[in-house]
């Protein structure tokens, strides 16, 4: 399946581009697609760290993503 | 009570005004009203900082920042609280950031500011890119 993965701050930098459709296989977790990020494109092991946001909301790493999920890149935060 | 009417949370790319966030938490029954303004730097360790650029993942942004109001709101004495977030460039002096919280008194007010911003600068999807005199980062996104 193709899961659609938006990204902000440095993380669109590193996928070239807001919005990049990943391949996952069925019932691939957060911490899958944090794996595969890690495995495609090496400079993400650079961050402090990365989230990722399904839906709005922080995900947990065993959560189960689908192809009709937000799924949002959050490197570390820096408001204020 | 309704909580809902005790927080107000802005995300613009608009400047920000002080006097609006004191409108909106003065109350009859308040007796102190604490702002933490975040004004933009003109230095980052050592080297010139010309502007800065912050985007937002904006509907988490909000709803983050919502989280934050009623959690200061459960957690402290507080009579109300509103939090302001600019996006897009901003200059030196320039106001990122205004948090505005009021109490009947001062420690509550003080107390509840400070945990909003700390806890804004750690969950709230916001990203700001520093402009230096020789290239540009993202702030904290690397060690």
């Amino acid at each position: 399946m193709k899961v659609k993965v938006l990204c902000f701050g440095i993380t669109k930098e590193i996928l070239g581009g807001f919005e990049k459709e990943i391949e996952l296989l069925e019932g691939d977790t957060v911490s899958a697609l944090e794996a595969k990020l890690l495995a495609d494109y090496p400079d993400f092991s650079k961050l402090t760290s990365l989230r990722i946001a399904v839906n709005e909301e922080y995900g947990n790493n065993d959560q189960i993503l689908t192809e009709r999920d937000e799924v949002v890149l959050i490197p570390p935060v820096s408001g204020g | 009570m309704n909580k809902e009417s005790n927080i107000e949370i802005i995300l613009t790319e608009e400047p920000l005004s002080v006097e609006a966030c004191q409108e909106f938490v003065s109350e009859a029954n308040v007796g102190g009203i604490v702002h933490f303004i975040g004004t933009v730097r003109n230095e980052t360790k050592g080297k010139k900082v010309t502007h800065l650029d912050f985007e937002a993942y904006k509907p988490m942004a909000i709803s983050e920042m919502k989280k934050i109001a009623l959690q200061a709101l459960e957690n402290y004495p507080i009579q109300k609280i509103t939090l302001h977030h600019r996006l897009g460039k901003l200059n030196i002096g320039e106001i990122p950031v205004i948090i505005a919280v009021s109490s009947a008194h001062r420690v509550a007010a003080f107390d509840a500011c400070q945990f909003a911003i700390d806890t804004l600068k750690e969950t709230v999807p916001i990203w700001k890119k520093e402009y230096l005199e020789d290239g540009e980062v993202w702030v904290s996104a690397t060690p």
